[in-house]
This record gives structure tokens, C-alpha cells and sequence, in this order.
């Protein structure tokens, strides 16, 4: 008992140090746990993400942009599989992972369970979705797991072209005709909020927040998080000439931070526990890709077996 | 979702420039050593990121233990001798 | 030129649009990527085309107008590239006959008299080369795995036998081509692809299709039916708001 009172206390120690922990060191329980459940989640996320973009590949309107949004869902593809082996060395396969998520156990990112209805969305999911993502990574390119923090640099450098392509999407339809100007600000008035959900609860209400903040798995709280995108967002949509969809939106001098409204934590709820408007087709998606995959994933490593025995044997 | 068919885990070392060492990158997921070469390419080169790559299987590699870390490394610390800062050399002298 | 460059351009156009359909569908996260690739890579090839095609014409166009302001009776891509991915058996079968084709005519095309020709074939065999390795290994993995990706990939072969034909038999205006010495004689590149396709059926324990009737018609703009749906959908957004930019 005594001696996991030392072991907790110099692991504490060692994180208030800023010393990385990795893979082999000893840490407690929880926080391995915490660790697998958030980088999972993150991961899942990646890859159930590459969903909704991926939705307007082949609808791109030109190569430019075609390509664009290949090598940038693509980057997500990659995303998934840096976060999937750093979930990986805490002692848990990413078939294991896949199967949390494919039976519904894990959870993902709310915001992948909202539909893209216009070219206009990959522009809105690129600057607002992506611009609050990147919030969030840049924040983890510090935490105290080496494995993840070190994803999360090699995310972060390739992020930083999504959101930038985005913004270009935007700023074009946002000189455009009319007709494109109305599908770029109905994008931003649907992709707005579930944007700011994505920071999660209110502080008040992140059951796990102060414990994840100790050990230095969070580095920012959500509101703060929430305050620098709004500050972000709301000076950037100038630039497109557009609005965004909240009337309490102003500048306030005192505390040098944009005030906005209140937001539907009863949608967020709602969205969480499967009732988004696509919550069933994305995870329908991940399954069939999955399941049709079985086949070529076992002939695969049926050849890959075949091939040594023959080699054993030549030798 | 037979546990068989899961593709084993490889590490990837990439040489970033001609003349320097192969860095870690990262790992990944390959039936064999030809597909984990030629996923490493896909997944950990797109931008221009290498010009040489090497896979190992994770489970080959044999990595030192963290509790061992004091016998490890600490008796490297006092042996200053190896450095060259140790050495006195008159103040002017040149090329050394 | 014209049609000729069109061939070039929308093979790749449309083979490139079919691989990109499977980003985030693919069998696992690395596969995925893989295609995303190969994707990448054609489509990339076609706006070289396109962009050269259309400086020639020399009337304003531009890559896009060629890419989404033609209708499918234009299109001048082979058969074999605008069938649906099915599964990924039939994804691997129908690259793997593209890719044998298109590396032995790449190879040919970079002594191409036209030098901008000859510059592009020279990059684009360079990834091709890549690609041909992708689909000869997945070939012989599915070929020699377990006796179902063996049986799935040998009705792949067996269904797009058909469409192999007219890769290897020059319409018109190769004819042409190949005279003026811009295109590529396929009857030259023919014994090349046929042991590629030989050495990589036997490594894989597959039967080669019987050679039957084949079907011809793409290259001059005779599709099959799935090629207006194809552009129906890559082409919707040009199409609905026509004269904006993107």
C-alpha cells in the first residue's frame, strides 16, 4: 500500500516535473485508462471524420479542389492510424479499438454526426470544425503521454493546411454569385454551433476535467478552448463578408474576449447518445467498411504465412 | 472479427536526408515486411519526409527497462573525461 | 492530338475518380491510404493532360471545362477504368490490367517526338511504376491467400476480361499517333504487357480468362452505361451553377 502511495506520488512528481511519461514507465491505473479512452475517441474520430468530407470527393467542382480534399481526408486516414499506435502502446490492439467503436461501446466526435448537404460545408467543416480541432491538438502536442504528444506534433504540422483550404473554399464562394454566397453562409449558420459543442461541456459540468488538468492530459480547460476559437472565428468572418448565426456575439472590452450565447447543451446531449441526424449512417459505414474487409485482411496474412513457411523451408 | 487476421505491428525508421541517421516515425499495420515497406511509404512519406525507409517488426524489438534506468545511465554522468570541455588547452591555440 | 490527349486525360481522370471513391471505405486505415495514392497520383496525371490539351486549343479553356463541361459521348477513356469498384478484388483486377497496360505504354510514350508528351509520360511512369507493384502484389496475395479472396479475384478476372481488348487495340486516332510519332504503337507494347500479366497470374495460382469477345467503344465515346452516372455526379456541381468559380 505504501509503496503505490510512492509510486502515485513520484509519478505526480514527475508530471508537475513537465518529464514525459512513456510507454514501459510505471503509471497508475486511471490514468492509463483515461489515456486509452481519449486517444481512442480522438482516433475513432479521425477516422469516422474522413465520412462526411469524404462525401463530396467525387462531387468536388474542380481538380484543384478535388485533390485538395483527397490528400486532406486522406491526412485524416493518417491521423487515425499515428493516434490508433499511440493508443496502442498502452497495452491494447487497435482491433480491440475498432471493435469499442464499431459496437457503439466508444465514442467519437459529435460533429461527424452532422450531415454535409453542400459543396459549401467542406469549406465550413475545413475553417470551423478543423480551426476548432487544431485548438484542441495544439494543446495536446504538450501532454504528459510521449507517445501522444508526439502524434500530435506530427498531426498538428499536417493539420495546418486543412484548415487553410477551408478558409480558401469559403473565401471563394464568399465573392461569388449570389447563389454561392447563400450556400457559404448557410454553411457557417449550420456548422456554427456544432463547432462550439466541440469543445465539450461547460468546465461546470466535465466530470473529468480536474483530473485529466492534474495530470497534465489536458492542458487547457474546455471554456478556454471555446474563448480562443470564438475570439478566432469572430474576427476571421469579416473576411468573408458573412456572419455568424449568434445575435449575442460582441466584443467586450473589459474582459478583452468576444461574449456569445448560450449554447443547446440539450442538442449535444441528444447527438451524444446516437440521435444526430447521422449517427446511424456513419457507424453503418464503419462496420461495412470493416466486415467487407475481413476477407482481404485474412488472405493477406494467409499469403504472408505461406510465404515464410516457404522460406523456413528453402533455407 | 477473428483475432487472426489482424495484420502485426511494425515500427518505421525514416532517413530524412542523405547523411543522417533513420529516425523513428512512427508504427503501423502490414501482413509482411513488403507491405509494411510499401505502407510506410504511403502513410509516412507523402510530403517529401524521406528518401530511405526501414520496418521491424515491434515484437523484435528488445527495448531497455525504465526501473533499470539508474544502473543504465546514471554512471555515465560523473565521467566527464569524455567530453572535450574537460581539457585545459592554452587560450589561442587553434584547429583543436 | 486531341483525341489522342483526351484518351490520356480521361483515363486517368476517371480511373483516378473510381479509387477515390474507397477513401475512408478501404479494407484497413493503411489500405485506405494506399488507394488515396494511387488516386492521387491519376488524377494528377490527367490535369497535365487537360492543362496541356487546353493550352494547345488555345481558346480559353481551361483544365476544369474539359474535365466537368463534356458530356460522356466526348469522353475518350477505355471501357475498363469507368467500371465500379465492386469489391476489392475487383478494384485490384481491374488496376492491375490498367496498370500493365499503362506502365509499358508510359515507357513507350516518353520517346514521344512531342517533348511535353514525352515529359509527362517520364514523371507519371515514375508513380506508375508504383502503382504496377501495388496491384501485382495484391494480384498475387489475393491469388495465392485463402480460398475465398483466390475465388473472388479470379471472378474479377474473369468479368473484366472482356474490357482488356481494347486497351491493346488502337482506335483512329493512336493510328495516327503513332505514325506521326507523338503517340505509341500498342502492337509494340502488346508482348510486354502480355508477359507482365503471365508471370503475375501464374505467382498467384490464376487461370488467365479465355480470350473471347471483346468489348470496344470507349475510345470513340461508345460507354458503357455506368460512365453517365460516374459524371452525372463528378460533374453535378459545374453543371448546377454554371460560370462560377470555385
Amino acid at each position: 500500500m505504501s509503496t503505490q502511495v510512492s509510486l502515485e506520488e513520484r509519478f505526480q512528481a514527475r508530471i508537475d516535473a513537465e518529464q514525459k511519461i512513456e510507454p514501459k514507465d510505471w503509471m497508475p491505473e486511471a490514468y492509463r485508462k483515461t489515456l486509452i479512452r481519449q486517444i481512442s475517441q480522438h482516433a475513432h474520430s479521425e477516422v469516422v471524420g474522413m465520412l462526411p468530407e469524404g462525401n463530396w470527393i467525387t462531387r468536388a467542382p474542380s481538380l484543384r479542389r478535388k485533390v485538395a480534399l483527397l490528400a486532406k481526408v486522406q491526412d485524416e486516414a493518417g491521423h487515425g492510424l499515428y493516434l490508433y499506435s499511440a493508443a496502442e502502446t498502452l497495452g491494447i490492439s487497435r482491433e480491440e479499438l475498432y471493435n469499442e467503436l464499431l459496437s457503439g461501446k466508444a465514442k467519437y466526435s459529435s460533429i461527424f454526426n452532422y450531415p454535409t448537404l453542400t459543396w459549401a460545408d467542406m469549406g465550413a467543416v475545413g475553417w470551423l470544425v478543423d480551426g476548432a480541432a487544431i485548438m484542441n491538438q495544439v494543446a495536446l502536442c504538450k501532454c504528459s503521454y510521449g507517445p501522444y504528444a508526439r502524434a500530435m506534433v506530427r498531426v498538428c504540422k499536417e493539420e495546418s493546411f486543412h484548415q487553410r483550404q477551408g478558409f480558401e473554399i469559403l473565401l471563394t464562394l464568399s465573392k461569388g454569385t449570389p447563389e454561392q454566397r447563400a450556400m457559404c453562409q448557410d454553411a457557417i449558420n449550420r456548422w456554427w454551433w456544432p463547432s462550439m459543442m466541440m469543445f465539450g461541456p461547460n468546465d461546470s459540468d466535465s466530470p473529468h476535467s480536474a483530473q485529466s488538468m492534474r495530470w497534465k492530459i489536458k492542458r487547457y480547460s474546455n471554456d478556454t478552448l471555446r474563448q480562443k476559437f470564438v475570439d478566432m472565428a469572430a474576427e476571421q468572418i469579416r473576411v468573408l463578408n458573412m456572419t455568424l448565426p449568434d445575435p449575442d456575439l460582441r466584443w467586450n472590452e473589459e474582459r478583452g474576449h468576444y461574449d456569445f450565447g448560450p449554447i443547446d447543451w440539450n442538442e449535444f446531449n441528444e447527438v451524444l447518445k446516437g440521435n444526430g441526424p447521422c449517427n446511424r449512417e456513419r457507424l453503418a459505414a464503419r462496420r461495412k467498411a470493416w466486415e467487407e474487409g475481413a476477407w482481404v485482411r485474412e488472405a493477406a496474412m494467409a499469403h504472408a504465412a505461406k510465404r515464410q513457411q516457404q522460406s523456413v523451408q528453402s533455407h | 472479427m477473428a483475432n487472426h487476421s489482424e495484420f502485426p505491428l511494425w515500427e518505421v525508421f525514416i532517413r530524412s536526408h542523405g547523411g543522417l541517421n533513420h529516425k523513428h516515425a512512427g508504427s503501423l499495420h502490414a501482413a509482411d515486411a513488403q507491405m509494411a515497406l510499401e505502407h510506410a511509404r504511403d502513410v509516412y512519406t507523402r510530403r517529401m519526409e524521406g528518401v530511405s525507409i526501414w520496418v521491424v517488426p515491434s515484437a523484435a524489438i528488445t527495448a531497455s527497462d525504465p526501473a533499470d534506468t539508474d544502473p543504465f545511465f546514471e554512471p555515465a554522468k560523473d565521467k566527464i573525461y569524455r567530453h572535450p570541455t574537460f581539457y585545459d588547452i592554452p587560450e589561442g591555440l587553434k584547429h583543436m | 492530338m486531341r483525341d489522342f490527349l483526351l484518351l490520356l486525360a480521361d483515363n486517368t481522370q476517371i480511373l483516378g475518380h473510381r479509387l477515390g471513391e474507397w477513401c475512408g471505405h478501404g479494407p484497413e486505415l493503411e489500405i485506405d491510404m494506399a488507394m488515396t495514392n494511387l488516386a492521387l497520383d491519376l488524377v494528377g496525371q490527367s490535369r497535365n493532360y487537360y492543362q496541356y490539351l487546353a493550352e494547345l486549343e488555345g481558346k480559353g479553356r481551361t483544365e476544369d471545362d474539359l474535365a466537368y463541361l463534356r458530356d460522356a459521348r466526348e469522353f475518350r477513356n477505355c471501357l475498363l477504368v469507368e467500371q465500379p469498384n465492386g469489391d476489392f478484388a475487383r478494384t485490384v483486377a481491374r488496376n492491375f490490367l490498367f496498370d500493365s497496360w499503362h506502365f509499358f505504354f508510359l515507357q513507350a510514350l516518353c520517346n514521344s517526338n512531342d517533348e511535353r508528351l514525352a515529359a509527362i509520360a517520364a514523371k507519371s511512369l515514375k508513380e506508375v511504376t508504383y502503382h504496377l507493384r501495388w496491384s501485382s502484389e495484391w494480384v498475387i496475395r489475393l491469388g495465392d491467400g485463402t480460398e475465398e479472396s483466390h475465388r473472388r479475384i479470379q471472378d474479377a478476372f474473369d468479368h473484366l476480361w472482356t474490357y482488356r481488348g481494347e486497351l491493346l487495340t488502337p482506335a483512329p486516332f493512336e493510328t495516327e499517333a503513332a505514325s506521326a510519332g507523338y503517340g505509341v504503337d500498342l502492337h509494340s507494347i502488346k508482348p510486354l504487357t502480355e508477359d507482365k500479366l503471365a508471370d503475375i497470374l501464374y505467382q498467384a495460382t490464376l487461370r488467365r480468362p479465355e480470350d473471347g469477345w471483346m468489348q470496344s467503344g470507349g475510345k470513340t465515346g461508345r460507354h458503357s452505361e455506368h460512365l453517365g452516372y460516374l459524371l452525372a455526379e463528378m460533374q453535378y456541381v459545374q453543371r448546377a451553377y454554371p460560370n462560377s468559380v470555385w
